[in-house]
């Protein structure tokens, strides 16, 4: 737990002091050192195919990876509880409209209409990070929905209604809260996936275009070195499974730390 | 002076529908049901699962709104839910619910439960707000040692306490309880129903006690209405209803309370099972169990 923990503050300083912590500038090539095995002195990854510095291009690619995957998964979350909370508040046709585009996205093949959208208006961070942020928002919906409707049906969000209360005060001091712990699973769930998917597109080409880099790109260009120089893909990928991985337990004791009534377990 | 709460008329109708093609019918929950509440009074509503108290005890707040007839709370008519005016009568009358660990938002502490009616209608300053859920604390039976525990470390009459407690904070007049005892132990059912007795006698409240119970309803109500498939059968006194049942369903309920020194075998069963309210027999909705 503490280890998820510290690797996600250690991933989160990598991006924000990105520009302090790089020996050396992504785009440096460096002919003379290509494909330096890691250990070499000065370049403790290696370096790939161009002798750019591989723990460089590392750290960059975390900065932008998180940004994606982080801005992508905030804007599921609100856009999905939002519908669902809008859902279980109107009922009738808006519940109706919601649960179809609910099942029209999730029956989507995404990364084919990513493409499609990336193809046709060209690449950049915030279409990318806005495209991501449409993957997932349909699980977000049906869970708020499902729970607000219940928690409106018989129980305490019932009860706080009959205490006069507005509909703002019971969806977002009441229900919101009761609900935010299998918001919080469901994100860490749908995070590894937006940093999986971009990592797709990236390797496809669509995705950060370089020289710019990303953990998806570098694993898409190191794969042709598979064989001889498999540090280029090999240290990006740990970080993807690292970082994942990291997220999902510490999902899984925020939940736990969020919840009064688990306070007995602990 | 006009009653404290007066339906005339209430009528609630659910379509269903059976099957994936099949005709959809009308279920009459409520089917034209009229009763008045004076001050201070207590009604008991009893019939048996399926009869439309609970759709009654609903509508008689506001909650659903009546599809025909109306609800007049101190001669005004109730407001159509989820409207301002809606949102402030609450203040007014107030509920109390079957299961009190379903009501509770579990992530509040007692002393949070208890803050919200008073948030929520902008009452009193902070500090009057921490007293004003002292003095309800203590007048409900918790300990003030309680304050910051969450709902699912108390037992079930404690929670019941709470659900009670927050829905006096705005010292309502009207008091609608949704059977408050039936998801409690025996043991503890007694403690809330005084509870309930003192508080109704201490505070002049008008309450509704809509429960299947008939020996809770005999110890608490001054009057009795009882309800077979979404209509009163019978309405009285609480003595004459119990001592002199008119209706043959009545004398069915209340033949089957157990009374000291009465041999058993003077209960009357009833055969069968309720009509389906979707298709009600004609007449006296009773008459095909009558005896």
């Amino acid at each position: 737990m503490q280890l998820s923990l510290f690797w996600l503050v250690a991933m989160i300083a990598c991006a924000i002091f990105v520009d302090v912590l790089r020996p050396f500038p992504i785009t440096q090539m460096n002919l003379g050192t290509r494909l330096a095995p890691p250990g070499t002195p000065g370049h403790w990854l290696g370096t790939d195919e161009l002798g750019r510095d591989v723990l460089s291009r590392l750290i960059q690619s975390v900065r932008s990876s998180l940004v994606i995957a982080f801005g992508a998964t905030l804007l599921s979350a609100f856009f999905g509880t939002l519908l669902g909370f809008m859902a279980a508040k109107f009922r009738g046709v808006v519940e109706h409209v919601v649960v179809m585009l609910a099942d029209f996205q999730a029956a989507l093949p995404f990364l084919i209409m990513s493409l499609a959208v990336l193809a046709f208006f060209g690449s950049s961070m915030p279409l990318l990070v806005c495209l991501m942020g449409f993957y997932g928002w349909e699980r977000y919906a049906r869970i708020t929905r499902g729970l607000a409707i219940s928690a409106n049906a018989q129980g305490y969000a019932a009860a706080v209604v009959q205490l006069g209360a507005t509909p703002s005060r019971v969806y977002l001091r009441h229900i919101l809260p009761n609900v935010a712990s299998t918001l919080i699973v469901s994100m860490t769930l749908t995070f590894p996936e937006i940093i999986l998917m971009e990592s797709s597109l990236s390797f496809l080409g669509l995705g950060v275009q370089p020289p710019d880099t990303s953990l998806g790109n570098m694993v898409g260009f190191g794969r042709e070195y598979l064989t001889t120089a498999p540090w280029i893909m090999l240290s990006p990928a740990t970080v993807i499974v690292l970082t994942t991985l990291a997220i999902s337990l510490a999902g899984d004791w925020l939940r736990d730390r969020l919840d009064p009534t688990l306070d007995s377990i602990s | 002076m006009s009653p404290l709460l007066e339906a005339r008329e209430l009528v609630r109708i659910y379509e269903t529908r059976r099957g994936l093609l099949g005709r959809s019918a009308e279920v009459r929950a409520v089917d034209g049901v009229s009763l008045r509440l004076r001050r201070g009074e207590t009604l008991g509503v009893v019939g048996e699962s399926g009869s439309g108290k609970s759709t009654l005890g609903r509508m008689l707040l506001g909650i659903d709104a009546a599809q025909h007839g109306t609800v007049c709370i101190d001669g005004a008519t109730m407001p159509n839910p989820g409207t301002g005016d809606w949102r402030a009568l609450r203040a007014r009358i107030q509920m109390i619910y079957q299961d009190p660990l379903a009501a509770l938002d579990r992530r509040l502490s007692v002393a949070q439960q208890l803050r919200e009616p008073l948030d929520i209608h902008r009452i009193g300053d902070v500090e009057s707000r921490t007293q004003r859920i002292r003095d309800m604390m203590q007048s409900v039976g918790l300990r003030l040692d309680q304050t910051d525990k969450f709902p699912h470390e108390l037992s079930g009459g404690q929670r019941q306490r709470v659900v009670i407690a927050r829905a006096l904070m705005t010292e309502p007049e009207l008091l609608v309880c949704d059977e408050p005892v039936s998801a409690l132990d025996v043991s503890i059912q007694a403690q809330v129903v005084n509870l309930l007795a003192d508080l109704q006698r201490d505070r002049r409240l008008g309450m509704v006690f809509i429960s299947h119970d008939l020996k809770v309803v005999r110890n608490l109500c001054d009057r009795v209405a009882v309800m077979y498939l979404g209509r009163i059968v019978e309405e009285g006194p609480a003595d004459t209803i119990f001592v002199d049942p008119q209706h043959p369903y009545t004398q069915a309920l209340v033949s089957s309370v157990p009374q000291p020194g009465r041999a058993l075998d003077s209960r009357i069963i009833l055969q069968g099972e309720p009509p389906n309210p979707g298709n009600r027999p004609p007449g006296c909705a009773f008459h095909p169990r009558c005896h």
